[in-house]
């Protein structure tokens, strides 16, 4: 009896020490609990909502690029595309097979989607197939039943009203690459695609605009749940620019199939009214992939369809140079206008004869009369006075083989040679090279936007710099106005020789380029002409008699261009027209020029209202 | 040798041992229950199914077969309890059979719709043993070394068995058990520390021959950041998930870690967090009360029985509540490995749910049985 109490007393103990210990064991979990919840509680909490709340941008719609009236140029449209929610199929496979049974997807389109399928979270919709036309699209919803998980949803893609006309000037989008989306975010949003080319790229921070965010609850696995907070982005802003869309069309009707180029301006200001090159190709491609077939089609065209001939094609020019040659030695008073040079049809320089390009000479011609006959021989003489350091840095000052302030990515900046280029390469300078200058050619290359720029220098003695942007979110860029710009530095009585020299080319009996003139008597166009070779003539064949350029292979005939500005009288007007190997510049350049130049006068568009913009920008200058 | 006027013998018909049964005891379980049957039915998102309706069900079920148990007499528990001891053995052999691999470990065996942990059983079935061993244990006997042998046999068995399933966890709670009922069956201080000396050893020979995913578990709770979406992803997510509640909680079904999926099986190893996270520190300390309450109410019907038999099963069995709460809760706060423990009554699942209200009516049954003559036949003879 006595042991069976011993062992409940011991049992009491300990079953008391048990309880002792259960309470302390208790009692430090709810220590814990209140060091993890009280205590350590801000701490989770703000670990919490970073578990949960996911901060996601919004892509900001693109902004438009607009011409001189508003008419748009670059925008954004919708882009219906096919997504499969894998979630929401019963079987991932039937629904591409049906889905392939009516718009069939090649191998490759399948392989991306599997990956892409197996790559994302089931609730997220991967792309089956965009750019759908209203009959695919109907194709999709009309079998929709047979479809579980296929979706048709709008995204937007860059649309190019004016497609390959103005591909080289507004340029392209594409996806961002990865270094890209390094740089910025924003660029990493699907869908989101980058100015590649053109102003698309120039603009492209500004057209981007800014990323909205939006605060998204999610679940363990990403799925919003709901939208806690929104802030809108900015809008890419529109670029307005100083082109007339209009003008661009009807210059590229008339350059027709020639390879070839054309940049209007407004010579008052520098404003590019029109920049066509010939032939072209679809900037719209881009937004969805070029095929290989494609690209191989392009590069191989030797008529180059990719390259920007206005800012980039590179050529001699010929004697549209003479103006440069002549101001070069007017100012250095190498010559006086009046200085009269004899032309027997030839230059001997040592044992080197130079040829005009009228075999029999033009005689006793002062510089006036040296322009309106394109006289080569009065050039070489001229240039032979002037020097080559003259006549290079008038040319630059022309804004002949120097980059110029174009707002467009691409440009070449081409070459004036001078004495120390020439040297640096390892040769000396030597006086027939000069002399070769004197009529635009031997190293000599510029391009059709330093031509059009040249001749609006020339035409208003002012140091205009051609550019492309007239407004930003409807805020008026300076550059408008014809103060905006220095003047050249030389007087206006200086100028008036070469002036008058290009009126005669085009206007007296007897030019080098009457078909250059206009139908309307009451307006003058003031214009050179220029034939670059490509290719150096021998003097038997050029002795023979027989030459005869027309009948060379298409890629050894030489450049035709022209160069002109108009109204003679109050020049508002400047064009260059270069038509790869095109001969003559007086035979197809000039009437080409003609046409643009009286439909340029006939839409007058720096004259014509436009839209006004809603504020003008500080002046830069 | 007996002092029969100590024993009082109920008349003990059925209406008078309906009389006897602890209701404030009961009335502490429903509350658990229904305290699980609200965290469940915001674990499902605000809604009764998939959860709390079948907890419900499943508790009025268990409830009933508990009050059934609680009125068998506990001299007849007492005789079943080798058999049960014996079966659950030959259980936990089967499952090494034929169980059902889960989590790299087979626990399972399913007998049509029925899902069940043997281990589970096992432990109640040991408590049973170890009682009735010790219950006929004179005090002389229990100096004896070589008495306690068996009784230690018949814990190292089944503990090897679970072990070899392998579950850590459980097995350490059931040696835990074992050693719970050899302390208050009196066997002295200095030979528990001859058992418990090698205890590190076996810890480091256990750690090079545990499975990957247990030595996983291991490291990540020493080093829960080293990880933080594999193995330390559960830890780590359910302390954001209690802390994030703080004092007061988000409020019912404001639960944001749980209810977008951030907590992991948040209707059963992680229910608690669920409640600290939408009750906060104050309902989270609640519920711990509540659990502890049922924890003292069964010691105390330990200290009021007067047989050792029963003192030691209700002791057995809060003991083993206690250990299933602590591993549970200090598992869901980061204090000890995460180890697939449930919080009895509160999570989600059947077959717990059941072996816990079968415990719980043996306890009922020593309370009901506290009084009744219950000798030790082989007592001092």
């Amino acid at each position: 009896m006595k042991r069976d109490v011993e062992r409940t007393g011991i049992f009491t103990r300990r079953a008391l020490l048990l309880m002792g210990g259960q309470f302390a064991v208790l009692g430090m979990l709810g220590a814990r609990l209140y060091q993890v919840q009280v205590r350590d509680g801000a701490r989770y909490t703000t670990l919490a909502d970073e578990n949960r709340i996911s901060a996601r941008m919004i892509a900001p719609p693109r902004g438009r690029i607009l011409d001189r009236f508003g008419v748009v140029v670059a925008g954004s449209s919708t882009n219906w595309r096919a997504v499969l929610v894998a979630e929401q199929a019963d079987s991932v496979p039937a629904t591409l097979d049906a889905f392939s049974a009516l718009l069939p997807l090649s191998e490759y389109e399948r392989a991306r989607i599997d990956r892409d399928l197996h790559r994302n979270r089931k609730f997220i919709p991967v792309l089956i197939r965009e750019f759908l036309t209203w009959d695919e699209m109907a194709a999709i919803e009309v079998n929709a039943p047979d479809l579980p998980g296929i979706v048709v949803d709008a995204g937007t893609s860059r649309n190019y009203p004016f497609g390959a006309k103005l591909a080289h000037l507004v340029g392209y989008v594409a996806p961002p690459n990865e270094a890209d989306v390094a740089d910025d975010p924003l660029l990493g949003l699907p869908g989101l695609r980058i100015g590649r080319a053109g102003m698309e790229k120039f603009h492209d921070l500004g057209l981007r605009g800014r990323a909205g965010s939006v605060q998204l609850e999610v679940n363990a696995v990403g799925r919003v749940i709901r939208e806690l907070d929104r802030q809108e982005g900015v809008p890419g802003e529109d670029v307005g620019l100083t082109l007339d869309a209009g003008l661009q069309q009807s210059v590229l009707n008339t350059l027709g199939d020639e390879s070839a180029s054309a940049v209007v301006m407004d010579c008052r200001n520098g404003e590019v009214l029109a920049m066509a090159t010939n032939p072209s190709f679809d900037p719209s491609v881009f937004n969805s992939g070029v095929s290989q077939a494609q690209w191989l089609q392009w590069t191989n065209d030797r008529r180059t369809p990719l390259i920007n001939k206005a800012t980039s094609g590179l050529y001699a020019p010929g004697s549209t140079f003479k103006m440069a040659v002549a101001l070069a030695g007017l100012e250095s008073k190498a010559i006086t206008p009046s200085d009269r040079i004899g032309c027997p049809g030839y230059l001997d320089l040592g044992d080197t004869r130079f040829h005009c390009w009228r075999k029999g000479g033009h005689g006793m011609l002062d510089l006036r009369g040296g322009l309106k006959n394109s006289c080569d021989v009065f050039f070489y003489e001229v240039a032979r006075r002037t020097g080559i350091d003259h006549i290079a840095a008038m040319a630059n000052r022309l804004g002949l083989g120097v980059e110029l302030e174009l707002d467009l990515p691409g440009q070449r900046p081409g070459l004036i040679p001078t004495r120390e280029w020439r040297i640096s390469k390892g040769h000396a300078w030597n006086i027939g090279d000069t002399v070769v200058s004197g009529i635009g050619q031997g190293f000599i290359q510029v391009t059709p936007l330093q031509l059009a720029t040249y001749a609006s220098r020339i035409a208003s003695g002012r140091l205009v710099q051609p550019h492309l942007t007239r407004t930003l979110n409807d805020v008026m860029q300076p550059g408008s106005e014809s103060d905006d710009w220095p003047v050249l530095g030389m007087t206006d009585k200086l100028l008036q020789n070469v002036r008058e020299g290009m009126w005669a080319v085009v206007n007296e009996p007897g030019g080098t380029a009457p078909l250059g003139r206009l139908a309307d008597p009451g307006t003058q166009l003031a214009g050179k002409t220029g034939s670059a070779q490509v290719r150096r003539v021998s003097r038997e064949l050029r002795e023979s008699g027989h030459f005869d350029s027309e009948k060379l292979p298409w890629e050894y005939r030489p450049h035709a261009l022209f160069v002109a500005y108009a109204p003679y009288d109050a020049p508002r007007y400047a064009l260059s027209v270069v038509i790869e190997h095109g001969n003559a510049g007086a035979a197809a350049a000039a009437p080409m020029a003609r046409d643009i130049m009286t439909e340029v006068l006939r839409r007058d568009p720096a004259n014509r209202t436009q839209a006004p913009p809603a504020q003008v920008a500080e002046a830069r200058r | 040798m007996m002092d029969r006027r100590m024993w009082r013998e109920p008349s003990f018909d059925l209406m008078g041992k309906v009389l006897q049964v602890n209701w404030l005891y009961v009335l502490l379980l429903c509350c658990l229950a229904g305290v699980g049957y609200i965290a469940l039915y915001s674990a499902a998102g605000g809604a009764p199914e998939p959860y709390a309706t079948r907890h419900a069900v499943r508790f009025g079920i268990g409830l009933v077969i508990m009050l059934a148990i609680g009125l068998v007499d506990i001299r007849v528990i007492a005789k079943v309890a080798w058999p049960a001891w014996l079966g659950g053995v030959v259980l936990l052999v089967l499952v090494l059979r034929m169980g059902h691999v889960g989590k790299g470990a087979q626990r399972w065996l399913e007998f049509g719709s029925l899902q069940i942990q043997p281990s589970e059983l096992m432990k109640l079935a040991l408590v049973l043993a170890l009682a009735s061993w010790f219950h006929r244990a004179s005090w002389e006997r229990m100096g004896n070394p070589l008495f306690l042998i068996p009784p230690l046999v018949a814990v190292l068995i089944p503990v090897g068995l679970i072990l070899k399933e392998p579950n850590l966890g459980t097995a350490a709670i059931t040696a835990m058990l074992g050693a719970a009922i050899f302390f208050a069956a009196g066997v002295r201080w200095w030979k528990f520390l001859l058992i418990a000396l090698p205890v590190p050893l076996l810890g480091q020979f256990a750690y090079a021959h545990m499975h990957d995913y247990q030595r996983a578990r291991i490291d990540t709770f020493l080093h829960p950041e080293s990880d933080p979406l594999g193995a330390g992803y559960n830890i780590i997510q359910s302390k954001i998930a209690l802390g994030s509640g703080g004092m007061w909680g988000k409020g019912f079904l404001q639960g944001t870690q749980g209810h977008l999926d951030f907590l992991p099986e948040k209707q059963t190893d992680f229910i608690f967090t669920m409640i600290g996270e939408e009750f906060g520190f104050v309902g989270g300390l609640a519920v711990m009360v509540l659990l502890g309450l049922i924890i003292i109410g069964g010691m105390l019907i330990a200290l009021r029985c007067r047989h050792q038999f029963g003192r030691l099963v209700a002791l057995g069995i809060s003991c083993n509540f206690f250990l299933y709460v602590f591993v549970n809760i200090a598992m869901v706060m980061g204090v000890i490995p995460v180890g697939g423990v449930p919080l009895p009554l509160v999570s989600h699942g059947g077959s717990a749910m059941l072996t816990v209200m079968v415990g719980f009516g043996v306890l009922m049954s020593v309370h009901v049985h506290r009084d009744v003559e219950f000798a030790a036949v082989h007592d001092d003879r």
